[in-house]
């Protein structure tokens, strides 16, 4: 759809994902700079985790930006990470609690974010899925 | 941390929480109503971040001051960057990135109220 500005991804509630995952971008970068900048030795595997977190939301808000098949496929990855990530490091924090003795993004689940961390990825993949026939063309 | 000006975020913040959400129910776009009470928000978090620098200043207390000031902007921008991705597209969509920037800076508001209260990252 040439007449059509901007990516099909980030309209209609895609606009809506678009921002979330651009606040959770900002939230994410700014925290994990800020702990490993002032006391980076407290935790880094918590800390070293919180960036990851920041990278892959500021991949996915690209991705939905920009449109097109690669993003399109790049965002699904980029989400697939986020769900993995959140489960894994949410149940490691909850398992191991020495190796997080300070709170990330994604400890117990996104619970410091009101678990937004835990349900945005299946809100991710689901309006990837919505566009699965047009690959976010 | 002026109490005051936390009160008329949150409560101002939350009036537009439901006036946004009437809006999404009757699948209307946001007009100049929302606007003005969205821009009264953005003055009033103009004051509290003048106010919250000043008081970061000559306060006594811990108070992780990167942090603090780092909320205080952020607080600034979620309005300004949400009306304009919103007015994009003028459509229940559009509407309801307004609500999610007005939670953001809810969010946001609490998080700066424990920060003064000396929590850290």
């Amino acid at each position: 759809m040439p007449d059509q500005p901007g990516s099909r991804l980030a309209s209609g509630p895609g606009r809506i994902l678009v921002f979330g995952y651009g606040v959770f971008a900002v939230a994410a970068t700014g925290r994990s700079l800020v702990q490993l900048g002032l006391h980076a030795d407290r935790a880094p595997l918590a800390y070293s985790l919180s960036l990851v977190a920041a990278v892959v939301y500021l991949v996915a808000t690209t991705c939905l930006l920009l449109g097109g098949p690669r993003a399109w496929l790049i965002a699904v990855a980029a989400c697939f990470v986020e769900l993995v990530g959140v489960l894994a490091v949410g149940t490691l924090s909850y398992v191991v609690t020495d190796w997080f003795p300070d709170k990330t993004v994604w400890s117990h689940f996104g619970q410091g974010y009101g678990y937004f961390p835990l349900v945005l990825p299946f809100l991710g993949l689901w309006w990837l899925g919505n566009n699965a026939s047009t690959r976010g063309r | 941390m002026n109490v005051w000006l936390l009160a008329a975020v949150l409560g101002l913040a939350g009036v537009a929480m439901v006036l946004i959400v009437v809006l999404l129910i009757r699948n209307e776009t946001a007009g100049d109503p929302t606007f003005v009470l969205l821009a009264v928000i953005e003055l009033v978090l103009l004051v509290q971040a003048v106010v919250g620098v000043v008081a970061l200043s000559s306060t006594s207390r811990n108070v992780s001051g990167v942090l603090f000031v780092s909320y205080l902007v952020g607080a600034l921008c979620a309005l300004p960057i949400g009306a304009l991705w919103s007015l994009a597209e003028r459509s229940r969509a559009g509407t309801g990135v307004l609500l999610v920037a007005t939670f953001t800076v809810v969010a946001l508001e609490l998080r700066l109220d424990s920060i003064w209260a000396g929590a850290g990252a």
